[in-house]
């Protein structure tokens, strides 16, 4: 199985602060790689440096093959190629929902507007959105709005998806739908990098979960193997937090 | 929003009781006032000034010989004001986008446009008119327009777009950081972002800002009267000039009022939707 996304030595600060240390992870293809760690251990960051909507310090991620950090690379092309989900949906609110989705792909990739109608369209069916796509974004409820996020992330034909805490904005109720969504994906065959705070999730749908510790991997490896016998002291203890509050 | 919905039955029949009286407040507020100016006027209208002050400023015979020429004047006036508003709404803006592009590579460019908008929003306007009107046709460039008017209003331009880009920078500096960061991630270049993402938002946020721009450009038209241009102002002047009495100015704050005043009520009504909009929305 050839590797969709590596990462070699990635550093990255602000100012005197080192929020991701020297991180080695590699997602192979049709993967599901979950980022689990306590709050600012570096999980977003880590996201949006892959995506380029952040520069890394030294290091290098490569994507398919192609070395995509650096300054000779032309970010938006990456960014084509890539589909990101944020906690906060951040969908345009002046734009309908079929707006919201077809504005990359008519844009960016050029493709007529009817025919961007209709892929969007059929993906918004797939979703259980169908009836949605003429409405504004402040009309639908948050898992309604976040699964147009995710739609819109797919409609550019993304080689690799970056989840970030897509279910830590939504009322408990509407975490399954959206779940549901990422699960159908990774029946698809999609390739995807997740950072999550939904350990049960993380236990039932990766293939490898990594452990983040102060912009550190500390231990990375099958969901079985990191939640039923974890090896480092700092990872039990994150576990046992996570246990007590009620939330594996 | 929902108000009703909390309010406990109870409620209710004070509210009707409330509406009685609200229309019993109406009725005293209206016959106060008619019987305030009402005084006011019997007063001012038998006082020994009134017919020395009713000739100065309202003769009926400088009124007829005015009028025609006053409101061919305003016409100018009023054409003025549709240029330049649809000139500085669109120059503004591209000035607020160049000064939103972030990258080294915009850097002389964003420098420029900061320099511009210092320099002009420091001159005084009439001063600009003043450089601008008299100045460039004086040169007698081969060309260029020599007319006063043509100059007069591009100081006009210049002068609010300096302003107006400052509105619309407050527009786009409220749209959050997310939007871009959104835009940016499903491949839009950063000037596709501020086109189809930034802009868009911005522009909604500060529409009433620019109506009150729009309402204060209405009368700053006149302005161009010191070059000679012969707007209504300057035209009442001309006549005031020869008869001595003040009509014409009378017949020209008329006319004004007769565009400012609706201009500016539906900026209000426009600004209080929106503000109601927007507490609904949260
Ligand atoms: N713009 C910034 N400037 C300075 N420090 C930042 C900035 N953004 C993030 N950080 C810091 O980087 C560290 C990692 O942040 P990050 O958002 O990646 O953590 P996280 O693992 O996603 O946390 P959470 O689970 O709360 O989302 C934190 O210590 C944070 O304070
Ligand atoms: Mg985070």
């Amino acid at each position: 199985m050839s590797t969709k996304l590596e990462l070699e030595r990635v550093t990255k600060s602000y100012g005197d602060v080192v929020v991701l240390d020297e991180v080695d992870l590699a997602v192979a293809d049709h993967d599901v790689v979950c980022l689990i760690g306590s709050s600012g251990s570096g999980k977003s960051t880590l996201l949006k440096c892959v995506d380029l909507l952040l520069p890394i310090d030294s290091g290098r991620v490569v994507l398919d093959g192609d070395m995509i950090s650096g300054p000779d690379v032309d970010a938006d092309l990456v960014r084509q190629r890539l589909g990101i989900v944020f906690q906060s949906f951040n969908l345009f609110p002046h734009m309908s929902v079929a707006e919201n989705i077809t504005l990359g792909p008519r844009k960016v990739l050029g493709v007529d507007p009817a025919e961007a109608r209709d892929r969007a369209l059929g993906l918004l069916g797939r979703f259980g959105l169908a009836d949605k796509a003429d409405d504004y974004p402040d009309r639908l409820s948050g898992g309604q709005q976040q699964r147009v996020a995710i739609v819109r992330a797919l409609a550019g034909g993304p080689e690799l998806m970056l989840l970030d805490e897509v279910t830590s904005a939504l009322d408990p109720e509407l975490v399954a739908e959206v779940l549901g969504v990422i699960r159908e994906l990774k029946d698809e065959g999609m390739t995807m990098l997740i950072a999550t705070h939904e350990m049960g999730f993380a236990r039932d749908i990766a293939d490898t979960v990594c452990f983040l510790d102060q912009g550190r991997i500390l231990e990375q490896g099958p969901p079985e193997r990191i939640f039923g016998e974890p090896i480092e002291q700092r990872t039990r203890e994150f576990l046992e937090r996570i246990i007590s509050a009620g939330r594996l | 929003m929902d108000l009703d919905r909390s309010r406990p039955p109870s409620a209710v029949p004070s509210l009707k009781r409330s509406s009685e009286r609200g229309a019993r407040s109406a009725i005293v507020a209206f016959v106060s006032t008619v019987a305030f100016f009402g005084a006011f006027a019997v007063v001012v209208v038998n006082s020994e000034a009134w017919p020395a002050f009713r000739n100065q400023f309202f003769n009926g015979d400088v009124f007829v010989d005015a009028w025609p020429i006053v409101v061919s004047g305003f016409w100018l006036d009023i054409q003025m004001f549709v240029v330049a508003e649809i000139a500085i709404l669109a120059f503004a803006l591209l000035l607020a986008a160049i000064r939103a592009l972030r990258g080294p590579a915009f850097f002389p460019l964003r420098m420029l446009v900061i320099a511009f908008i210092d320099l002009i929003r420091g001159i005084p306007i009439i001063l600009l008119i003043l450089l601008l009107g008299f100045g460039l046709p004086a040169l007698r460039l081969t060309g260029v327009p020599n007319s006063p008017l043509f100059w007069g209003v591009v100081a006009l331009i210049i002068s609010y777009s300096a302003y107006t880009a400052e509105v619309y920078r407050s527009g786009i500096e409220s749209v959050h950081p997310s939007q871009v960061m959104s835009a940016r991630s499903i491949g839009l270049t950063q000037t596709q972002a501020l086109r189809h993402v930034v802009i868009p938002q911005a522009v909604r946020n500060v529409v009433p800002a620019l109506l009150n721009g729009l309402v204060s450009l209405q009368k700053d038209v006149a302005l161009v009267y010191i070059l000679g241009v012969r707007e209504a102002v300057r035209e009442a002047q001309i006549i005031t000039a020869r008869s001595f009495n003040y009509t014409p100015y009378v017949i020209t704050a008329v006319l004004f009022l007769l565009i400012s005043v609706p201009v500016a009520r539906v900026a209000d009504w426009y600004t209080e939707r929106d503000r109601e909009r927007r507490a609904g929305q949260s």
